[in-house]
């Protein structure tokens, strides 16, 4: 069902590993940075988000809204649609309002051309983070975007972080590596 | 805080924070006990996205639970696997397991050293549900080898047997298992997480009978399955049940869609749905508060054990022991190899006086208890042939270390004299 995705890239789907978080995966963030750029972040430009409810970006779309976050579709093909409330467009630069994190929820091979958009557009738009699905992996691209300023997350699903640095991804007895005496938030501090 | 990933906390940290957070809605510290069935959903969208498996959540304490999903994050986060999902018992959680990539006419190997009631469900009730098990040596890794046939989907071993303390070399039977493409089970029941981490030797899931030192305090029963998300489900048509589209959840694919705990995944949407041996959250919440002291626990029962096998080996009606923990064990080198920690509390000695002095050691004793349970706070000790392994065959009991003269203990942590001495005056009789 995740065609369009090279490897589980499930809103679910997990194949990341840092000592502070017990799955797979060859990139490292500390649960500090990652807890830091969702709790900054308030408006996601979603690159790949699907009209198709069954599909990954389709729930993880939704589930980031409930949450608080806005979250503005961009693909193709379904510009000028809603999904989830939110007009679709085509392109970064079609959107008209201002967003700080781009989630590119694609190809690895595509996330290249997306992230040149993104530096391009960080500072009329306000771009402060370059966030990659599960899967999703270009180093080099990477490497540009941190150049020009910006915080990168490879590898990664916004939703399952969320879920498990707020204790939800543990309601299924997945092991979450968080340990912490604070009581966990449900949803983003407004 | 800053953004260099800490260093990992300890054993001891885990057992007793992992898994567990201050109530999000009210901050009550101790993990709060959900005897709840149900539990509302917003709206209609909400319910069907949790139906679908889309978004996280709770539906019917049959699948998940709050205070039980505590426990299955501790036991998955003190194991260094991926994900965990509890069940009623022990026997629960294995048929589970099994269930989730076993299909009709599959066939494993499992060590001939198991559970006696684990031998039963393989060799016969297994049976009718099509699935078939060969049993193998455990200090011998090769018959394992020589055991799997075409349609061999695991290899199931004991980190130590129960009851008589045999320890299989697990890297090497894991080598085996990988080389077929096949999952390595290993029921780690009778060491516990502390003692060894079968995942780090290369199994791919872990069982647990709670019941035993993970409770620790014969109060609960209670069953786990722990998946290290490291098995690669795809690399063959061996688990169609994983690979392959489920028509009751709209073709989702569960090892696609869930990665790297979608083993666990499928226990719960599939096995636990349909079968429903669900944990009680009391008996979570017992088993939260063993877990907290299991460290503790754990170094004492090996001290005891190890001085009560050391007394019984030196006494003159004891014709032998069985204890990992001995050089006399031909377990010794694996042991030395697998548990720097020591080998659990649980073994077995055979009188010089055969069955009937056995069995007057059973009755002599007053301070251990003559029951059919493992890994208590409690001294206990038993004649397995006439209970735990009786549904064998003499010849199953004498290759599972449970023949007719056998005793089993299991060394609990009261005081280490107070348990000699009951073993003392009790022998004195015999």
């Amino acid at each position: 069902m995740n065609t369009d995705h090279p490897r589980h890239a499930s809103a679910f789907a997990s194949h990341c590993a840092a000592p502070d978080n017990p799955a797979m995966s060859a990139f490292t963030y500390s649960d500090a940075l990652i807890g830091r750029v969702l709790d900054e972040t308030r408006t996601i430009a979603m690159v790949g988000a699907s009209a198709n409810w069954v599909r990954p970006s389709n729930f993880a779309m939704k589930y980031l809204q409930e949450k608080g976050y806005r979250v503005i579709p961009v693909n193709p093909g379904s510009a000028g649609e809603e999904i989830h409330g939110e007009k679709c467009y085509a392109a970064l630069a079609d959107i008209p309002d201002r967003f700080d994190m781009v989630d590119i929820f694609r190809r690895s091979e595509d996330a290249g051309g997306i992230v040149v958009e993104a530096i391009a557009l960080k500072d009329s738009k306000g771009i402060h983070t370059i966030w990659m699905q599960l899967g999703v992996i270009d180093e080099a691209a990477a490497a540009r975007a941190e150049a020009a300023g910006l915080t990168v997350i490879m590898d990664r699903c916004p939703k399952i972080e969320f879920g498990r640095l707020h204790h939800e991804l543990s309601w299924s007895g997945i092991n979450s590596g968080v340990i912490s005496s604070k009581r966990p938030r449900l949803r983003l501090r407004s | 805080m800053n953004d260099t990933p800490r260093k990992p906390f300890g054993f001891e940290t885990r057992a007793i924070h992992a898994g567990a957070a201050p109530d999000a809605a009210t901050g009550a510290r101790n993990t709060p006990i959900h005897h709840s069935t149900a539990y509302v959903f917003d709206d209609v969208d909400h319910a069907a996205s949790l139906f679908n498996l889309q978004t996280f959540g709770f539906i019917y304490s049959r699948l998940t639970n709050p205070t039980v999903a505590v426990l299955e994050e501790r036991v998955a986060n003190l194991e260094n696997g991926r994900a965990a999902c509890a069940a009623g018992s022990g026997h629960a959680a294995q048929f589970l397991a099994f269930f989730t990539f076993m299909e009709p006419g599959d066939h494993f190997v499992a060590s001939r050293n198991l559970y006696g009631g684990s031998i039963t469900q393989f060799g016969v009730s297994f049976k009718k549900l099509g699935w078939h098990c060969s049993f193998a040596d455990p200090l011998d890794p090769e018959t394992f080898r020589d055991a799997l046939q075409e349609n061999s989907k695991a290899i199931f071993i004991e980190s130590v047997s129960n009851p008589s303390s045999v320890i299989g070399d697990i890297e090497e039977i894991a080598k085996i298992a990988r080389e077929a493409g096949i999952p390595l089970i290993v029921d780690n029941t009778m060491a516990s997480p502390y003692l060894i981490n079968p995942i780090d030797h290369g199994a791919d899931i872990v069982i647990h009978s709670t019941t035993k030192y993970l409770n620790g305090h014969g109060n609960s029963m209670g069953g786990m399955i722990v998946e290290s998300g490291k098995f690669d489900w795809a690399q063959n048509d061996k688990f169609p049940s994983m690979t392959k589209p489920d028509e009751a959840y709209h073709g989702l694919t569960f090892y696609e869609t869930f990665g790297d705990f979608g083993f666990t995944m499928r226990i719960r949407a599939v096995a636990l749905r349909d079968f429903g041996p669900s944990l009680s959250p009391t008996n979570a919440f017992m088993t939260l508060t063993g877990i907290e002291t299991l460290p503790l626990r754990m170094t004492r029962h090996v001290e005891n054990a190890e001085k009560v096998a050391g007394y019984l080996e030196d006494h003159p009606k004891i014709a032998w022991v069985s204890y990992a923990g001995l050089r006399s064990s031909p377990s010794q080198r694996n042991k030395l190899k697998y548990f720097p920690k020591g080998c659990g509390g649980v073994f077995t000695f055979g009188l010089r006086g055969g069955y009937d002095a056995g069995r007057k050691l059973v009755e002599g004793c007053v301070l251990h208890s003559h029951l059919a349970n493992v890994g208590d706070t409690r001294s206990l000790i038993l004649h397995p042939a006439s209970t735990t392994h009786r549904q064998l065959t003499e010849e199953q009991q004498v290759a599972a270390g449970a023949g007719p003269d056998v005793v089993r203990i299991s060394v609990g942590i009261e005081t280490t004299d107070d348990i000699i001495g009951d073993l003392d005056q009790a022998l004195s009789e015999v």
